[in-house]
């Protein structure tokens, strides 16, 4: 069957990029094994890292509890497999492009044992939805997209606006990433399993799930599933394939022609965007008691032998992950984290691999893109930009680090795709350059906030100085009137006391 | 393993500075060859002057300016100006001329404001408004087209060299001899005769709209201009706002008073026009940048050349058009920053 394609919304610009995904569609996924070592990083998330609960040389089982949330965007890290915690200690991670982070690192016992998981004890329907909200928190769960926003906060964030739709993020756009792809063939029923309890954790009726149209056999699996599952408040969406559909805002406004505010969210249009594999994981940790402790990822491009999708532990390193690959290619010497067009640029593979982690691109050295030249305004950026915006413009205006202006051109609604880079014929690094100014921006918008601090401080205790000394000069006045009041017995009787103190 | 650290998005972009001038020159060759074949080699001559200058201007200055002189001259800008400018130049110009247009294009209008990406002025166009209205005389040279009246004095090649490099006639030979009247000297200079329309376009150089040769040349420079558009080296917007510009007012006129006003055939391929529309006014450096901006920035030109033409003391208002509407470029990027997705209608 073949979905129909809602074209409602239109994007503005993108790119019909070279997909480059069958060499690693064409496999089934692979189970990664169990590595002899797994580092696991304690912010995973969006938001403050877990706090351990496990001490070293302790044992733990596969599943178990080894790092709590901690505050209101935390998200609790679980035991990938059976062994002994070694260490709690600095790691480079992914989403520090390899800079240390801490990390717990459990010499893995290679039986895999599990721990006790609870499963849900009457059917998951009659689950109250701020009991499976709960629930899924304690799972660990978090976007699987790449962005890692907690899932459950997303839910109890959006529990309390009025929604209309509920949308499965199948899109996946950027090239060379097929995890997405690989999960909607072969386990299509948990998403839509997943996207069942995610309408039931939201109280909505409705539920979008969108999948890009060079995707034929996700459709296609996703198409039974939904059919199998007769749930008719599921609707099966499809795409133009253009980078970047598959951006949250973008999305929305694809399937429901509504734009996203500015510094908004999507439920601020009635809209909560899940990525299918969080779908899925949601389903295996409700009715299968499994947190998350594994994903799949691609492992691709022309730097590795065998590029192929791995269901992989988290926090098994790259280097294991290609390894398990077939390794290597001599012309291997470009490691990213995520896709082509956003993910991270890694200095070693000692890195694990974490819940973000949707894709391990290994890449040749790239065709020299020759000098830099100075912008010559041809506008090639504002056509490809799906915001809108004016980069050739923000350029200028970075360049002369003027602020106000970047603001008016809306740099902070720059949603770093990257689009802008590859049509530049002045080959210059736009996005690198647009990241820089937004980290300027809130670098100065600190630095006010500090002085603006001072400034209060300052003032504050000018005040209450000023307060002390009219005080001060009250309690004289006082005084002097009291003495001239009493009379000039009063007086000798003052000066006589003060000699006594004087004396004394 | 380690790596190399680098910055997203790692693709390499398909496209370069170069290449696209170069694009821009290979389209220019068929209306260049029609140059030739109408009015004779002065063009090449004109052009080689201009190409030395400009590209010898460019190096210098980035010298003066202690920067590598490869920088610039490796895109090509240079060599575009000085095809545009030999475009405009009449085929027989003293290289004086040429030089002194060359060099105030690149000395003054490119690199005093900062060279390439810099330059609020087109600098071809500023280069031949300062010998047009430095070299009056010199810039109506213009010979008559092959296929044109009958008693016109062809000149060899040589003679032309001659003149380019000396700026002097063969003996027993005048300016009348070699020179014509174009076609938009002859419209004004009719019309300002107080004759009619019909008339004037009965001169046997008239031709079909706009003066025989000069309508061919348009023909091979649209169809360039159609390459460009074909190979997404400029966009539509300019070109069809500057047409539109020019000729819905030439149209509305023309029908309101056919006997004293030319027609939108005539504005179309009369003078600079259509090269104009595509290749001057599609600089994006001094162009407007958003393409609303460059609807109203094409527009400007269009109504500014018809105003020019109709009412203005030069014959052709091409150049002047657009360094005018160059300078309306600040304001006109401000007013027509296009809605940033997410934002609502009136916060801009």
């Amino acid at each position: 069957m073949t979905a129909p394609t809602y074209d409602l919304g239109k994007l503005h610009g993108g790119l019909r990029l070279e997909a480059n995904k069958t060499k690693s569609t064409s496999a089934p996924i692979y189970e990664a094994p169990v590595p002899a070592q797994l580092v696991l990083p304690l912010a995973q998330h969006a938001g403050e890292p877990a706090d351990p609960v496990v001490g070293i040389g302790e044992q733990v089982l596969k599943g178990q509890l080894i790092a709590a949330a901690y505050g209101a965007m935390g998200v609790p890290v679980h035991a990938s497999s059976s062994g002994t915690v070694v260490a709690i200690e600095p790691w480079p991670v992914s989403s520090r492009y390899g800079e240390n982070a801490p990390c717990i690192v459990i010499n893995c016992d290679g039986e895999d044992r599990p721990a006790d998981t609870e499963k849900p004890a009457g059917p998951v329907s009659r689950m109250p939805p701020a009991l499976l909200r709960q629930r899924i928190l304690e799972g660990g769960i978090a976007g699987l997209g790449g962005a890692v926003f907690p899932t459950a906060q997303k839910l109890i964030q959006a529990s309390g606006c009025e929604l209309d739709y509920l949308i499965l993020n199948g899109v996946e756009c950027e090239p060379y990433i097929s995890c997405d792809d690989m999960l909607m063939r072969e386990r299509a029923d948990a998403i839509v399993g997943g996207g069942q309890i995610l309408m039931q954790a939201l109280g909505i009726e409705s539920c979008h799930v969108v999948v890009e149209s060079d995707k034929p056999e996700a459709l296609h699996a996703l198409g039974d599933a939904i059919a199998a599952a007769e749930d008719t408040r599921l609707i099966l969406k499809q795409v133009p394939t253009i980078y970047p559909s598959g951006g949250e805002d973008q999305l929305v406004q694809l399937v429901t022609n509504r734009e996203v505010p500015s510094g908004g969210l999507p439920t601020d249009v009635a809209c909560v965007v899940q990525n299918v594999g969080t779908a899925a994981a949601v389903y295996d940790w409700i009715l299968e008691g499994e947190p998350l402790i594994s994903r799949i990822t691609t492992v691709t491009g022309d730097g590795v032998r065998s590029p192929q999708n791995l269901r992989a532990r988290i926090g098994t390193t790259i280097a294991d992950l290609v390894a398990f690959a077939g390794g290597y290619t001599d012309r291997a010497t470009q490691l990213i984290v995520g896709g082509p067009m956003t993910g991270k640029s890694m200095t070693t593979d000692r890195v694990p691999l974490v819940k973000a982690s949707n894709c391990i691109l290994v890449l040749s050295e790239p065709p020299s893109t020759g000098v830099t030249r100075t912008c010559i305004r041809c506008g090639e950026c504002a056509e490809v930009c799906p915001v809108l915006l004016l980069p050739q413009q923000l350029h200028w205006y970075a360049c002369a680090d003027d602020e106000d202006e970047l603001r008016r051109h809306g740099l902070t609604d720059c949603i770093e795709c990257g689009c802008c880079d590859l049509v530049c014929p002045s080959h210059i690094a736009l996005t690198a350059r647009f990241r820089q100014a937004k980290a300027r921006i809130r670098e100065l918008a600190d630095e006010k906030a500090r002085a603006e601090r001072a400034r209060r401080r300052f003032e504050a205790r000018e005040e209450r100085i000023e307060n002390e000394r009219r005080e001060r000069e009250r309690q004289l006045e006082a005084q002097k009137s009291h003495a001239k009041r009493a009379g000039p017995e009063a007086i000798a009787e003052i000066l006589r006391r003060k000699r006594r103190e004087e004396k004394d | 393993m380690e790596f190399t650290r680098r910055e997203a998005p790692y693709g390499t972009p398909a496209r370069s500075v170069p290449n696209m001038m170069l694009e821009v020159l290979a389209a220019l060759v068929p209306a260049a060859a029609a140059h030739v074949w109408f009015f004779g080699p002065g063009f090449v001559f004109n052009l080689l002057v201009a190409i030395l200058f400009c590209v010898g201007a460019e190096a210098a200055t980035m010298r003066l300016r202690g920067r590598n002189p490869e920088e610039a001259l490796s895109d090509f800008t240079a060599v575009v100006t000085a095809a545009l400018l030999a475009f405009c130049l009449p085929s027989l110009t003293p290289w004086w001329v040429t030089a002194t247009a060359s060099l105030f294009a690149i000395v003054v209008a490119k690199h005093l404001f900062g060279g390439v990406g810099f330059n609020i002025f087109n600098p071809a166009m500023a280069g031949y408004v300062v010998v047009l209205v430095a070299f009056p005389i010199q810039m109506n040279l213009w010979v008559a087209p092959r296929m044109g009246d009958i008693d016109y004095e062809y000149l060899g090649v040589f003679e032309t060299l001659a003149f380019t490099l000396t700026g002097a006639l063969p003996e027993s030979t005048t300016y009348d001899q070699v020179s014509r009247a174009t076609p938009l000297d002859l419209m004004q200079s009719g019309l300002n005769q107080m004759r009619m329309v019909t008339e004037i376009r009965a001169l046997p150089v008239m031709g079909d709209y706009a003066g025989k040769g000069w309508e061919w040349i348009g023909n091979f420079v649209a169809l360039g201009g159609l390459w460009l558009l074909f190979r997404k080296i400029i966009r539509w917007h300019i070109p069809v706002a500057v047409l539109a510009g020019l000729l819905i007012p030439a149209t509305v006129s023309y029908l309101l008073s056919p006997g004293t006003l030319p027609g939108p055939g005539f504005h179309l391929f009369a003078g600079a026009s259509i090269l104009c529309a595509f290749f001057i006014a599609t600089d994006p450096v001094s162009a407007a940048t958003s393409t609303t901006g460059r609807l109203v920035y094409g527009a400007g030109i269009g109504v500014s050349i018809y105003a020019i033409r109709t009412w203005g003391s030069y014959a052709d208002g091409v150049a002047f058009a657009v360094l005018l509407m160059n300078l309306a470029v600040p304001a006109i990027d401000r007013l027509t920053r296009p809605r940033i997705v997410g934002h609502g209608r009136g916060d801009r």
